[in-house]
């Protein structure tokens, strides 16, 4: 699918697909037109030239189905954590109590349940990012849709968030794309790490990471991490614009 | 007494204690001299007041002092059905701000969501925005005569195409990423509007009513200096006619101070509803 909009080309000759239950990351430099097609996926960008599939079925419009976690300062501010995780259960029209239930779970699962009264406002940008997850994982999604969302955090937040990440993914079996310009978090967390170059963006390469599950923190350190990294630094600087 | 140092605390409140730094080209002012500053200049006016009336240097007639005044309110609550008059005010007020406020919030909503209904209204209203209100004032009396509906319209278009247009702009400027993500959990766009658009922009909405409240005071003062036989205005015109200067005086500080509880209420009403606010 290559898309392009208002007369600007976004992305080329993209195609892609996705296993079901995969965790699958798109690297590439600010700018190379990752956010668009994560978009695109979601349904909330309409592609100029072909089409998304999810199932084998051509998707029109954004559903619950697809999931999605944007960078930062997503939370519905005028709702308290519970209120945002339950919001698109209300909007599936789940009775209350089911809805506590749920509510209950995700705050376990992300770890929150002590903050649920509490106001986006009240919250830092990891716990926030985290409640955008349980959000977005409520009404239980076949696919979760992550754009850069940990870009705004600090490091030791992020890498918290990282581990918490694939401790959710392990539990949930979800299939998760995932874009980032980090090219350490894309090895850490995917199962297949695909390549963009800069604008307009086109897949220049993907690689399976081999390494086993779960992965630790120190495993950064590990010589098979470091070779897979090696390899897709070369990769990466060989396209103009990347870090 | 007790009732004015609380006034004053409450007028504070937005203000956050005991910052310590300084920043180039802002010099920080301690809570307690911000007080004694705006103390100081009232206890000026006041004090000006007293010496140009009771000192004799200007007729009664021109500015009265503040023993006239004081009796001249005496004698209209007690002996003039004063109240009278400021319950005439305060309802034309109410009603034509409450007309304004109930057709003005839907209708700027959609003007900010929806093209379509931008097309259509917007040029219109900014036109008639620009209409100044003193020069409809005698249209309405041709179209309306000189009642209590006349009165109120003059409110109303004084409110009404200043209000549409604030919330219009205010609910054009929602964070994009929220209308997104309400999207991918489900939401219509048309559904956003209910869901996500007035919820964001309620605080901001009631602001604007605030804002406009003010104004309205001033278009009812206007109504009421034409053909009128009640109300606050009214009885300011009739004061000037027999040059009753305290009257007069009574007449602004009643409006003033009117105004200015309406305003605190709004505010005060503002933080209490919606608390999610960053303060």
């Amino acid at each position: 699918m290559s898309p392009s909009g208002e007369r600007i080309e976004v992305l080329r000759k993209i195609s892609l697909k996705v296993p079901k239950g995969q965790f699958v990351t798109v690297l590439g430099p600010s700018g190379c037109g990752k956010t668009t097609l994560l978009k695109l996926v979601a349904g909330l960008v309409v592609p100029s030239f072909g089409r998304i599939l999810v199932d084998q079925i051509a998707l029109t419009r954004p559903s619950c189905k697809l999931g999605y976690v944007p960078q930062a300062y997503s939370l519905f501010p005028w709702l308290t954590v519970s209120g945002n995780i339950e919001y698109g259960l209300r909007q599936l029209g789940t009775l209350a109590r089911e809805r506590q239930n749920r509510v209950d779970q995700m705050l376990s699962l992300v770890g929150l349940v002590e903050f649920r009264s509490y106001y986006p406002r009240s919250l830092s940008g990891g716990m926030q990012q985290r409640v955008a997850i349980a959000r977005a994982l409520a009404p239980n999604p076949d696919i979760l849709l992550m754009d850069e969302p940990f870009a705004a955090l600090a490091i030791e937040q992020r890498q918290a968030m990282q581990v918490a990440l694939q401790s959710i993914w392990m539990k949930t079996g979800k299939t998760i794309i995932f874009v980032t310009h980090d090219l350490s978090e894309a090895i850490y967390l995917s199962d297949t790490v695909y390549v963009m170059s800069d604008r307009p963006g086109s897949l220049i390469g993907a690689r399976e990471i081999p390494l086993p599950r779960p992965r630790e923190i120190a495993a950064r350190e590990g010589p098979e991490f470091f070779g897979v990294y090696k390899e897709l630094v070369s990769l990466t600087s060989s396209s103009e614009g990347f870090k | 007494m007790g009732i004015l140092h609380w006034l004053q605390r409450w007028l504070m409140a937005p203000r956050k204690a005991g910052k310590e730094t300084e920043s180039y080209g802002r010099r920080f002012l301690s809570q307690s001299s911000y007080l004694s500053l705006g103390s100081l200049s009232f206890i000026i006016l006041v004090s000006t007041w007293c010496l140009v009336t009771y000192g004799g240097l200007v007729q009664p007639y021109f500015l009265s002092s503040p023993t006239q005044v004081y009796e001249a309110a005496h004698n209209l609550l007690v002996m003039q059905n004063y109240a009278g008059d400021i319950a005439a005010s305060v309802i034309r007020i109410v009603v034509g701000f409450l007309a304004s406020a109930v057709l003005a919030i839907p209708l700027g909503i959609l003007i900010g969501r929806s093209q379509i209904f931008e097309a259509i209204f917007a040029p219109i209203t900014s036109f008639v925005r620009y209409l100044p209100v003193p020069a409809l004032l005698p249209f309405c009396i041709l179209w309306l005569g000189i009642g209590e509906v006349q009165k109120i319209s003059i409110v109303f278009v004084g409110v009404f195409f200043q209000l549409v247009l604030m919330i219009a702009d205010i609910s054009r400027n929602i964070p994009p990423e929220l209308l997104e993500i309400a999207y991918t959990l489900g939401t219509t766009p048309r559904m956003a509007i209910i869901r996500v658009v007035l919820p964001y922009s309620a605080p901001l909405i009631f602001d604007g009513l605030r804002i406009t409240l003010g104004w309205a005071w001033g278009w009812v003062m206007l109504a009421e200096l034409v053909g009128a036989s009640q109300g606050i205005g009214y009885m300011i015109l009739k004061s000037q006619r027999y040059l009753l200067n305290a009257n007069m005086i009574v007449g602004l500080l009643t409006v003033g101070l009117l105004g200015l509880a309406t305003d605190l209420l709004f505010a005060g009403l503002n933080r209490a509803l919606f608390r999610w606010r960053q303060t």
